[in-house]
């Protein structure tokens, strides 16, 4: 009589539940592999994990100069500078998460290949690299506000929602990107054109009001992260305005759905990915 | 047998991969749209082939059982499968303790990142927690002997600092089951020899090792038990002894070295090699020959002109480059007419005292001062193991590359020199 087996192998077909028991088994992984995408981003740069504080202040600048000067769309408010920073701090979470998430397979190939652990570990720590330079990025914010002397409101309650919808939104569209991406490589060569494209679609140095009102409404629905964008500043600095309820939801239900579809897709897609890359 | 322990039960398991009948298959996403919005109906004509099929056999606890067959037999995918990397199409796997597996020494390890945080992520994506590896680290590191540079980044390691930080990681794995591919084909004698020795402590241990080795010599002196695969089929499944030879005879498409599609060659090409196989002295065909024992080496070619003084020449060395010996058909004056076409040379070779291990063999051809063909690792061949000594012991790598005929005896002292 054999005791039974630790673990039992079997062929799987179809939709697979993700197996949430094993991911918390290889956290020690997960972390690693942030670990060591964070030293990697930063070794041999002259300035080091300063960058991480930099980049944003220097990204916001540049659309500043861009939508503020030169095409003069610079919204109504007490600081143009905070209200465009705080909007790249939501577009960077957006836009790291969906890249990093969409070559987090065909970037370890040689991994899939030649070892085993769940597939999902790879976004999951990438996006755990992306929150720590967000977080530092959110540090900078809070000092901004100090300086300027502006204290968020209540709403600031709700921004971890925010963070998380944004999140779930560029998950589930880079784990299709990163399950495409196996088969086609094509995704890599888009995505470049996209995501550049995206931040001009979206209101991170400019305000919705700011566009003719017959078309708010379709440019709120063509661009989930629109809405997202808007309520995450919405909670940070108190006088921006909340998107119209429906319009929000709208994002929310797409995060949501995305996130889900993504997952699942992934999951599905999982058990072939070291067959083909 | 019975009463030991199972680590792995194997039932029935096959692998498929699908290959298109398609030559204009996409490669793209737009091709493929395209494609499916002209012919939205079409289906993709496709064969399954089945890489595995029907292998079962079972390991037990404590056992090195190694898995042998040549190139394309389904070793590595079935090594794959037992650990997880893809998925079996049918079949069963019972796995009774926990797996690591070593396709690769050093997988993932990052040049920019420094040795010790090369063990940690390594250590972490061999399966082990942080917390094993810190209570490791120190004798990892004493193994692999690299304390003075632990912090400096790996690629400026030599590479023999870099493989034993690597394998030093792999030795220290603890899992019940330890999964193997050809990690002794890689790094020095020495590194090889470590990889033996560690991998006979884990058995020790009651740990189990599942090893895929082309190095009949590795596998006859570690395993007692081995499993023969050929074609994606499970043909023998047992004693090491018994699998080596069922795996030395196996089909003559095998045994024969095709240089046909061989396009790396040198030479003027007058005259090239086509195939290279060994036989033993009653011409079958072999891809192991026992020390000592004689054999021919079968060289056919083909001609494109007539051609006199033709020498042909077969050196044999090991994996690692070392010339063993050249079998020069003009050391001895012998030298050859041929006709334009197709022929064949053989070498009687009266037998060779090389410790067991894997060759390979170089084909020449030359003449009238002339270099015309020149094929390097043409084929490779093995020594097979044997009881050279009739004592029940196997030579091992580590006594040096020859094996002699010696005996020891108890002698009077030695005589003083009278050369004064």
């Amino acid at each position: 009589m054999s005791p039974a087996p630790l673990r039992r192998l079997r062929p799987t077909t179809g939709w697979v539940a993700i197996d949430l028991h094993e991911i918390v088994e290889f956290k020690d992984l997960v972390l690693e592999f942030a670990r060591r995408d964070i030293k990697l981003r930063y070794r041999q740069t002259l300035l080091g994990i300063a960058w991480v504080v930099i980049q944003p202040i220097l990204a916001a600048g540049v659309l500043n100069f861009a939508f503020g000067i030169v095409a003069g769309a610079r919204p109504q408010g007490p600081s143009y500078f905070l209200f465009t920073f705080a909007g790249v701090l939501a577009w960077n979470l957006f836009s790291w998460t969906l890249s990093k998430t969409s070559l987090s397979l065909v970037g370890n190939s040689y991994l899939i290949s030649k070892v085993y652990f769940p597939r999902l570990i790879l976004p999951i720590s990438g996006t755990l690299s992306t929150l720590l330079d967000f977080s530092v990025s959110l540090a900078v914010l809070v000092v901004m506000q100090a300086i300027y002397g502006i204290a968020p409101g209540w709403q600031i309650a709700l921004l971890p929602v925010w963070i998380l919808l944004i999140l779930g939104l560029a998950l589930g569209a880079g784990s299709i990107a990163a399950a495409l991406t196996v088969h086609y490589r094509d995704v890599q060569h888009i995505l470049p054109i996209l995501i550049p494209f995206m931040l001009y679609a979206s209101p991170v140095a400019y305000d919705v009001s700011q566009i003719p009102d017959g078309y708010q409404r379709l440019f709120y629905l063509v661009n989930p992260l629109a809405g997202l964008i808007v309520a995450f500043r919405a909670s940070l600095l108190p006088g921006a305005a909340m998107p119209p309820l429906p319009y929000l939801a709208w994002s929310a239900g797409l995060a949501v759905g995305l996130f889900v579809i993504g997952a699942a897709v992934f999951k599905r897609t999982e058990r072939t990915f070291a067959d083909v890359i | 047998m019975s009463s030991s322990e199972l680590a792995l039960s194997v039932r029935g398991v096959g692998k498929t991969y699908t290959i298109r009948h398609d030559y204009t298959a996409p490669t793209t996403l737009g091709e493929a749209l395209v494609r499916r919005l002209k012919h939205p109906f079409a289906r993709v004509e496709r064969e399954r082939f089945w890489a595995l099929k029907g292998v079962t056999f079972d390991v037990f606890q404590g056992e090195v059982l190694a898995l042998i067959g040549s190139n394309g037999a389904g070793k590595s995918t079935l090594l794959k499968v037992l650990s997880r990397i893809t998925e079996m199409s049918e079949g069963q796997v019972d796995l009774y303790g926990r797996v690591g597996s070593l396709l690769e020494v050093g997988t993932g390890f990052n040049q920019e990142l420094t040795g010790r945080e090369n063990v940690f992520l390594n250590g972490a994506i061999l399966g082990m927690t942080r917390s094993e590896i810190r209570r490791q680290f120190d004798a990892i590191v004493a193994f692999a002997g690299v304390e003075r540079f632990l912090d400096t980044p790996v690629k400026h390691y030599s590479s023999g600092m870099y493989v034993r930080l690597a394998f030093a990681v792999a030795a220290h794995l603890r899992s019940e089951i330890l999964i193997v591919d050809e990690v002794l084909a890689v790094g020095d004698q020495e590194f090889q020899r470590k990889c033996l020795g560690k991998m006979r402590d884990v058995a020790i241990d009651g740990r189990t090792v599942l090893l895929v080795s082309h190095n009949m010599a590795a596998v006859g002196n570690l395993c007692s038990r081995a499993v023969v695969l050929r074609a994606g089929q499970m043909v023998f499944a047992g004693d090491v002894a018994d699998a080596i030879a069922q795996y030395s005879a196996t089909d003559a498409a095998v045994l024969v070295g095709d240089l046909r599609d061989r396009h790396d060659r040198a030479g003027k090409g007058e005259i090239r090699s086509t195939s290279v196989a060994l036989a033993g002295t009653d011409g079958v065909l072999t891809r192991a020959v026992q020390p000592g024992q004689p054999f021919d080496v079968i060289v056919s070619y083909e001609a494109r002109i007539a051609l006199e003084n033709v020498e042909v020449s077969v050196n044999i060395e090991l994996l690692d480059g070392t010339r063993v010996v050249t079998l020069a058909s003009g050391f001895r004056n012998e030298t050859f007419s041929v006709q334009a076409g197709e022929g064949t040379f053989a070498c009687r070779v009266a037998g060779l005292l090389l410790r067991p291990d894997t060759y390979s063999i170089n084909v020449f051809f030359s003449g009238n001062h002339a270099f015309y063909d020149h094929v390097e690792r043409a084929m490779s061949f093995d020594i097979a193991p044997l009881d050279v000594y009739g004592t029940g012991r196997l030579p091992q790598r580590n006594e040096g590359a020859l094996l002699a005929e010696y005996h020891w005896r108890a002698a009077a002292p030695a005589l003083k020199s009278n050369v004064l």
